[in-house]
């Protein structure tokens, strides 16, 4: 390896709802090129760090950097889904598409590189045959990849996923393992929060134990 | 059928006829726009919620006896439904909790003001009036019917504008806010763009029945087509058809307008529920 340097950096990190802390007292660097998987049990902050560095639940104290001229619109992610998302009267193609908000200012249509990039992400994942079918009447593992499909277009530089194999049948998972292997390959940052510690422990460059952390990083 | 065809052309003679219609397609139509995001969201009730409120704004405006009633209701209504729809995920009370609390509250406030400081003999007919919206369609004034033309024009505008962010934020608002999709902002147009629709709607349906041309159409469209896309589409145009419907057999049979659209749109959602079991069932 060479040396490290660092794309988001987590100085003294509190962060919790309400009067509860869950992550207390953090310092972490997540680093250019990472692999990192993100283990622990369920309620040991594993998901409120991912909240946190997604931008989505703000510190109660200490920082959270995005480092390296990091944009937002560099993310990807790839959420739990919700109860709302699973009977959602969408297609796919709407659906990855959807993908380019954050980059796309507030232009009410779609050029044809954002739609040829959505046609990538969609065979990478090997979700383009099923471009027009409506996203409520996909298989739970379907679903997930059209969910990975939208998080490959937003993700330029970062890919954070929250249980991505959550549900799915073994071969899905390997399929999707394998996806973002292939990713991190080709440059891609990537922090995953699983229970699949063996998967982890396979393909990650670093893993952070919840259990073990008692908080303190690195 | 040519004496029916004779009859309406009759009615159409008359200007307050045509200015219904005009007000019944724009509001039907903004309605359903919005419609589906707020049925995806889970915000159904909404529409109602913010109709209590419009209609407890609306007698405090008649208790000041202010000229133009929509001054104060419209702005009242819109900062509600801020509140409702936008900090629903830091406050304590939840979400349905709070819409039945401000609606139930407004209600009983709005009907307390009027009968205290009641202007007219027959409060009673006033409230029903306001509720039920039964003759309010008819009896629309030149400028109302222009700022209702001037509100819906904006509203469709900005839909139009924002169609992929609403998509976007309907569906996933996280992934919306994390991949850099300024949520807050739109989520507070969505508020106010609703609270605009609703007080318009009153006009048509009355308050208590406006939470139908929200939600019918969308429900109705959703039984059938697969792509947000098409759905927004088809509720608009079943939104408006039901509501031309609707006008025309109440003008004919001399029912009251606002539960007769509404009774049209629950027709089509029957039609179109069997329409997509009987799919689902051949394919």
């Amino acid at each position: 390896m060479n040396e490290l340097i660092p794309l988001i950096t987590c100085r003294q990190l509190t962060l919790g709802y309400g009067n509860k802390d869950i992550v207390r007292d953090l310092d972490y660097d997540v680093n250019v090129g990472d692999y990192l998987c993100i283990i622990g049990r369920n309620g040991s902050g594993k998901t409120t760090f991912l909240r946190g560095i997604s931008g989505l639940l703000s510190p109660k104290s200490g920082s959270i950097e995005l480092r390296e001229g990091l944009k937002r619109s560099e993310i990807g992610l790839l959420p739990q889904m919700t109860i709302v998302q699973k009977d959602f009267p969408a297609s796919v193609e709407e659906i990855v598409l959807s993908a380019f908000q954050g980059k796309h200012g507030l232009l009410p249509f779609y050029g044809r590189a954002r739609r040829e990039r959505a046609m990538e992400c969609m065979a990478l994942t090997r979700t383009e045959s099923l471009r027009k079918s409506c996203f409520r009447e996909l298989s739970g593992g379907q679903k997930q990849r059209v969910l990975l499909a939208r998080a490959l277009c937003a993700a330029e530089r970062l890919l954070l996923l929250d249980e991505p194999v959550t549900g799915l049948d073994p071969e899905s998972a390997e399929t999707m393992y394998r996806v973002i292997k292939d990713l991190h390959k080709n440059g891609m940052t990537v922090v995953m929060v699983t229970h699949d510690v063996d998967a982890a422990l396979d393909d990650a460059t670093r893993v952070m134990n919840f259990d073990q952390i008692s908080v303190k990083g690195k | 059928m040519p004496e029916l065809i004779e009859k309406l052309a009759f009615y159409w003679e008359f200007p307050f006829v045509r200015y219904a219609v005009i007000v019944a397609v724009l509001v039907s139509l903004c309605s359903s726009l919005l419609g589906v995001t707020l049925v995806l969201k889970r915000y159904s009730y909404i529409g109602d919620g913010l109709s209590h409120v419009a209609f407890g704004a609306l007698a405090i405006a008649s208790v000041l006896k202010l000229s133009n009633n929509t001054m104060l209701v419209l702005p009242v209504t819109i900062a509600v439904a801020i509140l409702l729809l936008c900090t629903g995920k830091t406050t304590r009370i939840k979400g349905d909790a709070a819409i039945a609390m401000v609606s139930v509250g407004a209600l009983a406030v709005g009907y307390l003001l009027m009968n205290i400081f009641s202007t007219s003999a027959n409060i009673s007919g006033d409230v029903c009036t306001t509720l039920f919206g039964s003759t309010s369609i008819l009896t629309l004034k030149v400028e109302e019917v222009y700022l209702c033309v001037v509100l819906s024009s904006v509203v469709f505008l900005l839909f139009v504008l924002f169609y992929h962010k609403i998509f976007a934020i309907t569906f996933d608002e996280n992934f919306a806010q994390v991949t850099g999709v300024n949520t807050m902002a739109f989520n507070l147009l969505i508020a106010s763009i609703v609270a605009v629709i609703i007080v318009l709607a009153m006009n048509l349906v009355g308050a208590l029945l406006v939470s139908a041309l929200v939600v019918f159409p969308a429900l109705s469209a959703m039984r059938v087509f697969k792509s947000f896309f098409s759905v927004t589409v088809a509720a608009a145009i079943i939104s408006v058809l039901c509501s031309l419907i609707g006008i025309v057999v109440a003008i004919l049979a001399g029912t009251p307008v606002g539960s007769t659209i509404v009774a049209a749109d629950i027709v089509a959602f029957f039609l179109f529920y069997l329409i997509g079991v009987s799919r689902s069932r051949g394919a």
